[in-house]
């Protein structure tokens, strides 16, 4: 028995380069750590896909049971689950996300993620 | 329904017993651990963060759980 939510999130995160599973959406989220990543990705001028787990039940359980990982934000690039908030955060500030979106030819604002390093150093 | 941080702390002593561990936070919803373990050694990030949300045995996940956000500073004990 195939599980709706299961083949959305599937699809999603293989039809989009850079996917955020997050409370509320990225131009309003509606919880302080879903609003860092969003403000991250778009600071860093990335194009990427915004899933609002707080309109549909089914995908806020769903995305949790298909990375084991039980909180929200979750950052997926290229189909691969990334972290949640405090991963993505230590990997802004390490230089490790600008290496994972070069390796996967992800363009991004690379001024930008050094002045979000510079200003947090 | 908030959750004490010696909770949090004894859960996390349980899966990692020669762990050192720091829990913080007052308001028993928004904490935070920091975890250092050789259990960690040679795993990549989200896999220890995994680990210590397995040893919370579901106090985090679902509408009813009680504990809603833990940011996590994990280590790999020398």
């Amino acid at each position: 028995m195939s599980n709706p939510a299961q083949e959305e999130i599937k699809s999603t995160i293989t039809t989009n380069d850079v996917v955020l599973f997050m409370k509320g959406t990225s131009s309003m989220p509606q919880c302080g750590f879903s609003s860092r990543i969003a403000g991250v990705l778009n600071y860093l001028n990335l194009e990427w896909k915004d899933v609002n787990v707080l309109a549909d039940e089914g995908v806020r359980q769903g995305i949790k049971d298909f990375s084991d990982w039980p909180t929200i934000p979750q950052l997926y690039v290229k189909g691969e689950f990334v972290g949640g908030c405090d991963i993505v955060t230590d990997m802004m500030l390490s230089g490790e996300l600008d290496t994972l979106f070069t390796e996967n030819k992800i363009a991004f604002d690379k001024d930008a993620a050094d002045k979000v390093r510079e200003a947090n150093a | 329904m908030a959750i004490e941080a010696s909770v949090i702390e004894n859960l996390i002593k349980e899966a990692f017993p020669t762990a050192d561990i720091e829990v913080d936070g007052a308001d028993g919803v928004h904490m935070s651990a920091t975890v250092t373990a050789s259990e960690f050694t040679g795993k990549s990030m989200v896999a220890q963060h995994r680990m210590v949300f397995a040893a919370l045995k579901g106090k985090m996940d679902g509408p009813n759980g009680e504990l809603h956000a833990l940011a996590l500073k994990t280590k790999a004990k020398a």
